[in-house]
């Protein structure tokens, strides 16, 4: 186990409990969530964990070591450290402001800026456009990339992400959520996340914390958090519209069609409707040569050209294994496709998922939760 | 640029209208003492000189303060000391310059010690400011990450207040130009000794020969000071300003 709570205790000199009496445990390569209101002391637990705050009571252990026996500074350079407000540093360049922690351990230079390009393209910046650039030259998203890439400058074990996605807009906050959980599949480290948002808790995490009035209400994994409340205050904080919640717990990948037939745009509208009647079906899915998603075809069109690429439909309209169910089925109700091509990162076709696959899952979650 | 262009215009002029005053036939007959090119000339060296002293002590002290005052332990002194070191402001500065004769005694000294209380506020509001001003997430990421204080304050805190300090430097720097005019009451020297002779004989002209290379100094001054000032911000400071 690689963090562990003991009875943490914070009370501030004019007698306020910030936190009472928490105790869990995060496994190494655990992303832990920590959930709760306004106020329920989530950002105080996670501060006392790199002794930002000092604690007043129980004891904090590290990698089986107690915290406030080590260097503090020593502790926070091997502590990951991302924020809400992201907090660049506006003198230095993206490259330098990823270089803080190597530097401070005293890496040579090269070595900080071989490191500082690997983490740029793991957040899925390019390198030489962005490294020598300063912060006020960039987008909010692309702030937050480079915050999560300078908390993982020295390739520390432990990260705290204090709402690091929270400053961003709807639709870059869930590319950048998904991206991370595709980093940390890579990375495995030990996380602790704080939100006050319950679909971000359910997406990330593999256990949440939910927090209330500075004490821990239930320490459990998202399935159980749903599915399985300990008390109503748990149920009231899920809310009632459960079974949508639920679908942020399945992934495309676990679901969606994969064989599936294609044509490709260089092929005559013909064939296309030859295999369609073969298939029993009145669409396809077109690609090019390279397996590359372009569009979809359906039986009305083709009658309007010879060519597949002259009647199909062009979208740009697509999710990936890794998009879960409920910002699949909201992307589909905002374009009215009744089908998303599911997609690589370089646009090859994966599968496809249908509006009757995610009726499907929901069905299914919901009697899931009956069952138990 | 058109900036600079008009500044150089405006320092020709000045210098121009100098050059022409002293070389006025009639000016050399008809004032009590009248300044040669040369007099002018050591009065501004003097008159520089004076500036020089009474800033280099006022940075050397105001800097200083005005981050001390910024520090967690120090932070409840940060009022009582910007409000004192601006009461010196709010009196009129003919009053701090006359004060110090009684209290010092005629002389250079008391001049330069009334230009560097002076000239003090600009650069302890500055300095506190520009370290009060940054953003505290930007600290909190610093510690965050395992900075040791003096690491924050050398590599983060400095380099952005840098900035600010320094136009408060430029700021008292430029003032205590003017201020120093009136150096000549408590026995210093400088142009004020031209210009305060202009004025008591009545000579229009000769108050010229002292003001005009006076204003020139300050805008010499103010300017080399905006170049430094300019050269030792990051870049990435200057590319926000360009973009607010």
């Amino acid at each position: 186990m690689m963090i562990k709570l003991d009875l943490v205790t914070k009370v501030y000199p004019d007698g306020t409990e910030a936190v009472k009496e928490v105790s869990f445990e995060v496994e190494a390569g655990e992303l832990c969530v920590l959930l709760g209101p306004s106020g329920c002391g989530k950002t105080t637990t996670m501060k006392m964990i790199n002794r930002l705050i000092p604690i007043t009571g129980g004891k904090i252990y590290i990698n089986g070591g107690d915290s406030t026996k080590m260097n503090e500074n020593e502790l926070r350079r091997n502590i990951g450290y991302a924020i809400q407000d992201i907090g660049l540093f506006p003198h230095m360049t993206v490259g330098q402001n990823i270089g803080t922690v190597p530097s401070l351990k005293g890496w040579p230079k090269a070595e900080r800026n071989k490191r500082a390009e690997e983490l740029l393209e793991l957040v899925g910046m390019n390198s030489g456009e962005f490294i020598d650039k300063y912060p006020s030259e960039l987008s909010g998203g692309q702030c937050q990339r480079v915050g999560v890439a300078r908390a993982l400058g020295a390739d520390p074990p432990i990260l705290l992400m204090d709402e690091p996605f929270g400053a961003i807009d709807p639709i870059t906050r869930v590319r950048l959520q998904d991206e991370f959980l595709k980093i940390q599949q890579d990375i495995k480290k030990t996380i602790i996340f704080v939100t006050h948002d319950i679909y971000e808790a359910i997406k990330m995490g593999d256990k949440v914390a939910l927090m209330k009035e500075g004490q821990l209400v239930q320490y459990d994994t998202p399935a159980n958090l749903l599915y399985r409340p300990k008390n109503e205050f748990v149920e009231d904080f899920v809310g009632a519209d459960r079974a949508l919640k639920g679908l942020q717990l399945i992934r495309v990948k676990e679901v969606m069609t994969s064989s599936l037939p294609t044509v490709k745009a260089d092929e005559k509208a013909e064939a296309a409707r030859e295999r369609m009647e073969q298939e029993g079906i009145d669409w396809l899915v077109v690609v090019n040569d390279d397996g590359k998603f372009l569009g979809w075809v359906g039986k009305a069109e083709l009658g309007k050209g010879e060519l597949v690429k002259e009647v199909m439909n062009s979208s740009a309209i697509t999710v990936t294994v890794n998009t879960v169910l409920n910002e699949a089925l909201s992307l589909m109700l905002s374009s009215g496709a009744n089908n998303l091509p599911v997609v690589s990162k370089d646009n090859r076709l994966q599968g496809v998922l249908s509006f009757d696959i995610i009726r499907k899952a929901l069905t299914e979650v919901s009697q899931r939760r009956q069952s138990e | 640029m058109r900036r600079r262009v008009i500044l150089i215009g405006l320092l020709m002029l000045l210098v121009g209208l100098t050059i022409w005053i002293t070389n006025l036939e009639w000016i050399k007959e008809g004032v009590y003492k009248p300044f040669t090119w040369g007099d002018i000339m050591s009065a501004t060296i003097s008159h520089l000189e004076m500036v020089v002293i009474a800033e280099l002590i006022a940075i050397s002290i105001g800097v200083p303060l005005g981050i001390l005052v910024t520090r967690p332990g120090l932070r409840r002194l940060a009022t009582p000391v910007v409000g004192g070191v601006g009461v010196g402001q709010t009196i009129p500065s003919l009053a701090v310059i006359a004060i110090m004769a009684p209290l010092l005694g005629f002389g250079l000294n008391s001049a330069i010690v009334a230009l560097f209380i002076y000239g003090l506020l600009p650069i302890v509001r500055n300095s506190y400011a520009g370290i009060n001003n940054i953003d505290s997430a930007i600290v909190e990421a610093a510690r965050g990450m395992g900075m040791t204080r003096g690491q924050i304050a050398r590599k983060i805190e400095l380099p952005l207040a840098l900035p600010v300090i320094m136009t408060g430097i430029r700021i008292s720097t430029v003032i205590t130009v003017g201020t120093a005019e009136l150096a000549v009451l408590v026995g210093g020297k400088g142009l004020g000794l031209i210009t305060l002779t202009g004025v008591f004989s009545m000579q229009p002209l000769t108050i010229l020969q002292g003001a005009a290379p006076t204003a020139a100094l300050a805008i010499t001054l103010g300017f080399i000071l905006e170049r430094i000032e300019n050269s030792m911000t990051s870049r990435g400071l200057k590319v926000k300003a360009a973009m607010a």
